[in-house]
C-alpha cells in the first residue's frame, strides 16, 4: 500500500465546484471530461499499428492465421511495420507481377524482403 | 429437427468448410403490446415462442409461456463445444436468446488464433470450427423455438483484432470488448490495448455486432466492490466513447452493469441510486444487466435470491438483456441444470414483474435523489483528477482502479500497471506516411491516395475484394492436433452416443457425476467427513463435498456432495409405464360445462377409510368437485345397494367407491357385487362404476366388472379425465 495514493473520503471538501451545476450540466460536464480523456488515446490508434492488427489485415486479404504469423514476424524482422504486412504483400505482388497469396506466401517464407527494401527505401525502423 | 429427435452432431460436423452463416447482426425480441394469454394481459412481453418447456406452475395457467421483453443471455462453459450445443437447445427452449460462450483459460494471451477443437478449461477454445458447428447447432435450433439466438464471445486479449475479423466472417452476433479489460485484469500492455481496441471495434461495427463492455468485472474484482461505484461510471464511459470513435452506432453499445452489492447489506440503497444515476447519465446506450457474483458462495439458494433482487432492479430501471449466473457458478464451472434453473430464474422474476413500473414509480427526491447525485458527482470527480494527473495511461500507472476507496476517498490498494509493461509491450509501431492495409473496416491512417483511391473506396479493390466481401478467401482449418479433439472424444464416449445406454451427467456425455443431498445430526466437521465416508460406500468415484450449511451447531448439517457413478443402463431393458394421460383443467370445465355430471361416492363394505376419497372429490384438494362436477358423497362403511339405489335416485352418471381394507379380497368381492347389483337393476350401461384404494391393481378391478381401478398415487385430475373420456366413447 503506498501512503502517497491514500486518502479519507473528502467529497464534501471537493464537490464544492460541483454543487450549482444542474443535473444537466453535471451530465455534459461528465462526458466532455470522458471525450479529453479518450482523446489522445484516439490519436494513439489513429496512427500506430500492432502485429495483431496487421495479422487481422492479412486475413481479411486471404491469409490464414499461421501464413500471417509468418508474415508479420517477417515484417518485423525486416523492420517494415511502419509501411503495413498487407502493403508489403501488395508490393511485392506488384514488383513480382505475382498474385496476392504466392506474395504472402513468399514474403513469410523471408524471399522478396530486397525488392521490397529498394521499393520503400528510407530507413527501416 | 423434432423436438423428439436428438441434435446430430454427425450432421452438424458435416461440410463445415462450405458453412455460411445466416445473418450478421444483433436481433432484439419483438415486443407485443398488451400480449393476452390465458386470460391475462401483459404490459412487458414480447413474441411467445412455438416450442419451449413452460415454467412448471404454468400447468395451472393453461400451459402458458410469456416471454420477457429482455434478451436473457446463458453462459456456456463446459470445454467441449459437442456438448455445449446440447446446452445451448436445452437453454433455448427455456428462454435463452443469448449464448454466450465463455472462452478456454489463457485464449486471451494466445497470440493469434486456435484452430480445431481442441478441449478447454472453464470454457471452450474459440476456433472457426468450433464457431461454425456452434452457429449451424443455432440455426437449427432457433428455427425449432421459432426464435432468433444471439451467439457471442470475448474480443479481448493480444489477438483482439484477428479475433474481431473471425467473428465477423463468422456471424458472431455479439461479443465484449473492453480494452480495459486486458489492461486491468488481463495484464496487457496499455498502449497495445488500446491500438488493437480501436481495430476491434471498427471490424464489430461493420458486422453489426452487439458489444458489451468489461466493467462488471471491477465490481467482482474489487475488495468492497460496491465502492468502485465512480470508477464502474468512468469505465463505462471510457470504453462507450471510444467505441463512438472506433466508429460503433450507440445501439450497438452495451453496458455491462452490475449491482454492486448484495444482501445482507441494505442492497436496494446502494443498488438502486447506481442503477439509476448510471442510466442517467448513459441514456441512448443499451444496458446489460449483469447479476453480482462477488459474494457468491455454494449455497445455489442464496445465490439465487441475490439475482431476484438484481431483476427487481433491471425491472425498476431498464434493461435490454437480462444475463443470468447459473447458481452453481460459486462451486464449479456450471452445469447442464443450473444454466436452466438460472433461465428460468430469470423468466420467472421477469414475467411475474410484468408492468412494474405501472404500479410504483422510483422517487425522485430524498434520499434517492441524494445518493444518484453523490455518485455522479464522485465520478465526475475521478475524471478531473485522471486529466490533471496526466491522463488515462498515467492514471493506471498509479493505482486509480479498483481501488477499495469510495473515490475520491482512496486506500492505495489499487492495481497498477506500468505503460511499458505487461504481456505485448513494446509491439506498438508508428505508421510512416505511406502506410497502407488493402482492407475494408480498418482504423485510423491508411494511406491509400499512392494507390490512387478515394478516401470512400473500398481499399481491397485493388487485391480484387476481401473476405468480407468475397468469403471464398476464407482459409478454413479443420484440425491441427490429431490427440485433442471432437472425433477423439466422440470416440471416447462412442457407448452413450446414440442413447441406447445412457449414465447420469451434468456437462459431458457420460461423465456420470451425481450430487448427494445429506443431512447428519451433527456438527459440520463431523457431517463432512461423515459425508465423504457415506459417499466412498455407496460407490462413488471422485467424491468431493461442494455444500456445506450449517442448520445448527451441534443439531444439524446439510452436505452436498459430488461423485462420479461407474453404472450405466440399457434403455431397451428399461421397462417404462405409460405416462396416464390427463386431459387439462381447461378442458375438463368445459366438457362438464356442457354436459352437467353428477356422481356419487362412498367407502364400501366395513370400511372406515375415507380421506382417499375425500381428496379424489373435495375442491379444497384439487378434487373433481373444482371441474363443476356434482359429488354426493355417502359417507363411510356404506353398502353396495345402497350406494346404487342412491345413484339412481339422484340421477348420476357415476359412482365412485373407495375401499381399503383388502383382507381375504374384500375390495375385489365388493366390486363383484356392486357390478352385479346394478345389472340386476338394468342401469350397468348407463353408470361408470370406478373403483379405488391403495390396494387396488387397475386391471383386477376391471376384471371385477369396473369400467376403471385406480390406486395409490391417483389424483382428482386422473379420475375426472377418466369420466369424461368414458361419457365421450358412451356418446354421454
Amino acid at each position: 500500500m503506498e501512503k502517497s495514493n491514500v486518502r479519507p473520503d473528502d467529497w464534501q471538501r471537493r464537490r464544492d465546484h460541483l454543487r450549482e451545476l444542474s443535473d444537466e450540466e453535471l451530465k455534459a460536464r461528465f462526458w466532455h471530461l470522458t471525450e479529453e480523456v479518450i482523446a489522445p488515446m484516439v490519436r494513439l490508434a489513429q496512427t500506430q499499428t500492432t502485429p495483431s492488427i496487421e495479422r487481422s489485415v492479412l486475413l481479411r486479404m486471404g491469409f490464414s492465421d499461421a501464413e500471417a504469423k509468418a508474415v508479420v514476424q517477417q515484417t518485423i524482422e525486416h523492420r517494415r511495420m511502419g509501411k503495413g504486412a498487407g502493403h508489403c504483400v501488395y508490393a511485392l505482388s506488384l514488383i513480382d507481377h505475382i498474385d496476392i497469396r504466392t506474395a504472402g506466401l513468399k514474403l513469410g517464407a523471408g524471399e522478396g524482403w530486397d525488392r521490397l527494401e529498394r521499393r520503400f527505401g528510407g530507413n527501416p525502423r | 429437427m423434432k423436438p423428439e429427435d436428438k441434435l446430430d452432431l454427425r450432421a452438424i460436423l458435416a461440410d463445415l468448410d462450405n458453412y455460411v452463416p445466416r445473418r450478421r447482426g444483433w436481433t432484439w425480441r419483438k415486443p407485443v403490446d398488451r400480449l393476452r394469454m390465458n386470460g391475462y394481459e401483459y404490459s412487458d412481453c414480447s413474441e411467445p415462442l412455438k416450442n419451449s418447456v413452460p415454467p412448471i406452475a404454468a400447468k395451472s395457467f393453461g400451459g402458458i409461456d410469456p416471454q420477457p421483453r429482455q434478451v436473457i443471455t446463458t453462459e456456456i462453459a463446459s470445454g467441449r463445444f459437442e456438448d455445449d450445443i446440447r446446452r445451448m437447445r436445452m437453454a433455448a427452449w427455456h428462454g435463452a436468446d443469448h449464448i454466450m460462450v465463455i472462452r478456454t483459460a489463457g485464449q486471451s494471451h494466445f497470440d493469434g488464433l486456435i484452430e480445431g477443437t481442441p478441449q478447454g478449461i472453464g470454457g471452450v477454445p474459440i476456433t472457426r470450427k468450433q464457431l461454425r458447428a456452434s452457429r449451424k447447432a443455432l440455426d437449427l435450433i432457433e428455427d425449432e423455438v421459432g426464435r432468433p439466438i444471439n451467439f457471442h464471445s470475448y474480443v479481448s486479449g493480444v489477438a483482439g483484432p484477428e479475433i474481431a475479423v473471425l467473428f465477423a466472417e463468422e456471424g458472431v452476433n455479439g461479443a465484449h470488448q473492453d480494452p480495459q479489460y486486458n489492461v486491468l485484469y488481463r495484464n496487457i500492455n496499455m498502449v497495445r490495448s488500446f491500438v488493437d481496441a480501436a481495430e476491434s471495434k471498427k471490424i464489430m461495427a461493420w458486422a453489426d455486432m452487439l458489444q458489451i463492455d468489461g466493467a462488471h468485472n471491477a465490481n467482482a474484482t474489487a475488495k468492497e466492490a460496491w465502492k468502485v461505484m465512480p470508477e464502474l461510471l468512468v469505465q463505462h464511459a471510457i470504453n462507450c466513447a471510444f467505441s463512438l470513435q472506433a466508429g460503433m452506432k450507440k445501439e450497438n453499445i452495451a453496458l455491462s452493469t452490475v449491482p454492486p452489492t448484495a444482501s445482507p447489506a441494505p442492497d436496494l440503497k446502494t443498488n438502486l441510486p447506481y442503477a439509476v444515476a448510471l442510466r442517467d447519465f448513459f441514456s441512448g446506450y443499451r444496458m446489460r444487466a449483469q447479476m453480482n457474483t462477488k459474494y457468491m458462495e455454494s449455497s445455489t439458494r442464496e445465490a439465487t435470491v441475490t439475482h431476484v433482487l438484481n431483476m427487481m432492479i433491471s425491472k425498476l430501471t431498464s434493461a435490454d438483456i437480462q444475463s443470468t449466473i447459473t447458481p452453481d457458478e460459486g462451486r464449479n464451472v456450471p452445469w447442464h441444470m443450473y444454466n436452466i434453473e438460472a433461465c428460468d430464474t430469470a423468466r420467472q422474476a421477469l414475467v411475474g414483474m410484468d408492468g412494474l413500473s405501472e404500479l410504483v414509480e422510483i422517487r425522485k427526491d430524498g434520499l434517492m435523489a441524494e445518493k444518484v447525485r453523490e455518485i455522479k458527482e464522485r465520478a465526475v470527480l475521478f475524471l478531473e483528477e485522471m486529466l490533471a494527473g496526466g491522463g488515462y495511461f498515467r492514471a493506471v500507472e498509479d493505482g486509480f482502479f479498483i481501488d477499495s476507496g469510495i473515490f475520491p476517498e482512496r486506500n492505495g490498494d489499487g492495481i497498477r500497471r506500468k505503460i511499458a509493461g505487461g504481456i505485448g509491450a513494446n509491439t506498438v509501431f508508428e505508421r510512416d506516411s505511406d502506410y497502407f492495409a488493402p482492407v475494408p473496416c480498418h482504423f485510423g491512417f491508411n494511406n491509400v491516395a499512392q494507390y490512387g483511391l478515394r478516401p470512400d473506396e473500398d481499399p481491397a479493390s485493388l487485391i480484387g475484394g476481401s473476405t468480407f466481401t468475397d468469403r471464398s478467401k476464407i482459409r478454413y482449418v479443420d484440425e491441427l492436433d490429431p490427440e485433442d479433439n471432437v472425433e477423439r472424444r466422440m470416440a471416447e464416449t462412442a457407448r452413450y452416443a446414440d442413447g441406447a445406454v445412457i449414465t447420469p451427467e451434468v456437462q459431458w456425455r457420460g461423465d456420470g457425476i451425481v450430487v448427494v443431498d445429506l443431512t447428519f445430526p451433527a456438527s459440520l466437521p463431523v457431517s463432512q467427513a461423515a459425508a465423504l465416508e457415506i459417499g466412498k460406500r455407496m460407490n462413488l468415484e471422485d467424491v468431493e463435498v461442494i455444500h456445506r450449511e450449517s442448520l445448527h451447531p451441534s443439531e444439524a448439517t446439510r452436505i452436498q456432495l459430488r461423485g462420479r457413478i461407474a453404472l450405466d443402463v440399457d434403455v431397451a431393458k428399461l421397462s417404462i409405464p405409460e405416462e396416464p394421460k390427463r386431459l387439462s383443467d381447461a378442458e375438463i370445465t368445459a366438457y362438464v360445462h356442457d354436459h352437467p355430471l353428477r356422481i356419487v361416492a362412498a367407502t364400501v363394505g366395513e370400511d372406515e377409510h375415507s380421506v382417499g376419497l375425500r381428496e379424489i372429490i373435495d375442491i379444497k384438494h384439487g378434487g373433481i368437485e373444482k371441474y363443476g362436477i356434482l359429488c354426493e358423497y355417502l359417507g363411510t362403511s356404506v353398502p353396495v345397494d345402497k350406494l346404487v339405489d342412491a345413484a339412481i335416485e339422484t340421477d348420476a352418471r357415476a359412482i365412485l367407491l373407495s375401499t381399503i381394507i383388502s383382507h381375504d379380497d374384500i375390495h375385489y368381492k365388493n366390486m363383484k357385487k356392486i357390478h352385479d347389483y346394478a345389472v340386476e337393476k338394468g342401469v350397468r350401461d348407463r353408470m361408470i362404476l370406478i373403483a379405488g384404494g391403495t390396494q387396488v391393481t387397475p386391471e383386477l378391478a376391471v376384471k371385477q366388472g369396473m369400467d376403471a381401478g385406480f390406486g395409490r398415487g391417483t389424483h382428482g385430475v386422473d379420475v375426472a379425465t377418466f369420466l369424461v373420456e368414458r361419457l365421450k366413447e358412451k356418446g354421454n
